[in-house]
């Protein structure tokens, strides 16, 4: 634990608990299970699920259905994504696929788990906290920014000051 | 390509604005003046042309039929096209460009914030993704003002002669016609003439701290709405259109 999350009990927000809900009530959990191995094409670490774009799933006769929720309006990603998915649910024998994008309740960082944080913290990428923007090499939340635009649309670029390690941080919004 | 429904006319309007704007700043790509800020200042493109991307498929759902977002990025001319001036003047110098994008930045957020309370749902879902960029959209170019205005001489004195030159075109950000009229009466448009003080309290403050003087009004150059626009537009139009024309639905 950092000293950025040691003192706070993360609480859901509301979208995300009933997200949450509409997995565990779905009828359709072994496709939930499917597409836990489809990854974020920048962030290979966390799955499309962890990072919510993944919203909902259901069958519509044969077809699945996938409702997806883009992250930022200028990632290029969320194409990829889809086709992403596609390929699993294909390889995994479901031949009918029907995506949807849906943009309201618009998506927000406030969504992460703390797991999904920590995951992308071990890939040396931070995500905002409450207490500050930690170091994913020390720890350290001396930190500071040196462009507010990273490598991709997601990231700004930060530097920690405790270790001199630049970093990608993904973006708060 | 002629449009009826009001409703259409906005959201391409507002697609224009964006697809119009992300284009000059992509024309940067390259040839910015460091490594960080040719990033900086293609995210941003990439923010503004997925913001028109969002309008212009809402748009396409609209009107149904073969339409896609790519016919009115690519299959209009020059007349079609609604955007308002200030986003297709030429990218110009360092300091054009930043000061362009302060201007219109400190237009948006306020606008996006009003446009997330649309009674038109799907606009509102855009305007609630939109707005979030905006915010840090506004917090650099509001820096880049204060670095620049405040800055060398030079730096000072090309930020002041742009904004001198940008400041005819910010009138038409507040201008209502009788499509908005129809439109802010049911809840759907903005009524962007209510965001100009706001928008001016902005703008000074920030044009203060940066040691740069709001030049005087002279009346704004207005017409984008309806169609008339810069020469510029054309040449624009002529690169972005260039292999859609050539080769049209030529795919990836």
């Amino acid at each position: 634990m950092t000293s950025a999350t040691a003192d706070c009990i993360p609480l859901l927000p509301i979208e995300e608990l009933a997200r949450r809900r509409r997995r565990h009530e779905s009828s359709v959990g072994d496709i939930w299970d499917l597409l836990d191995s489809v990854m974020d094409p920048e962030i290979p670490v966390i799955s499309l699920y962890e990072l919510g774009v993944l919203q909902d799933i259901s069958r519509e006769g044969k077809a699945v259905k996938l409702v997806l929720t883009p992250t930022y309006i200028g990632c290029p990603a969320l194409g990829i994504m889809e086709e992403d998915a596609r390929a699993a649910l294909t390889a995994g024998g479901y031949h009918q696929v029907i995506v949807e994008t849906r943009l309201a309740p618009a998506w927000t960082t406030a969504w992460l788990t703390p797991e999904a944080r920590r995951k992308m913290a071990a890939y040396g990428v931070a995500s905002p906290e409450k207490g500050g923007i930690a170091c994913p090499q020390c720890g350290s939340v001396n930190t500071e920014v040196i462009s507010e635009f990273g490598s991709t649309a997601c990231k700004s670029l930060f530097r920690c000051v405790a270790c001199h390690e630049p970093f990608d941080v993904f973006k708060a919004i | 390509m002629k449009l009826h429904d009001p409703l259409t006319r906005y959201v391409v309007r507002l697609g224009d604005d964006a697809l119009i704007m992300g284009h000059r700043l992509s024309e940067w790509m390259s040839r910015a003046p460091f490594l960080e800020e040719d990033i900086a200042l293609s995210n941003v493109a990439l923010d503004f042309v997925g913001r028109a991307r969002l309008f212009y498929q809402y748009a396409a759902d609209l009107m149904g039929g073969e339409v896609t977002e790519n016919t009115f990025a690519y299959q209009r001319d020059v007349r079609d096209f609604t955007n308002l001036l200030l986003c297709e003047l030429p990218r110009g110098d360092f300091a054009f460009t930043l000061c362009r994008q302060f201007l219109y930045d400190a237009y948006s957020l306020p606008f996006t914030q009003a446009l997330c309370k649309s009674a038109d749902s799907q606009l509102a879902a855009i305007a609630a993704k939109a707005e979030k960029e905006s915010r840090y959209h506004l917090r650099r170019s509001r820096d880049w003002m204060l670095r620049l205005g405040d800055g060398t001489a030079e730096s000072h004195e090309r930020c002041q002669n742009a904004l001198d030159q940008l400041w005819i075109y910010t009138d038409e950000m507040f201008e209502c016609d009788a499509l908005l009229d129809g439109l802010i009466a049911t809840g759907v448009a903005v009524n962007t003439a209510s965001l100009r003080s706001e928008w001016l309290d902005t703008v000074t403050e920030t044009l203060h701290a940066a040691t740069l003087v709001i030049p005087e009004a002279q009346g704004g150059v207005t017409g984008g709405r309806e169609g008339i626009h810069t020469d510029d537009l054309g040449f624009l139009l002529a690169e972005m259109q260039f292999m859609q024309r050539a080769y049209p639905g030529l795919q990836w």
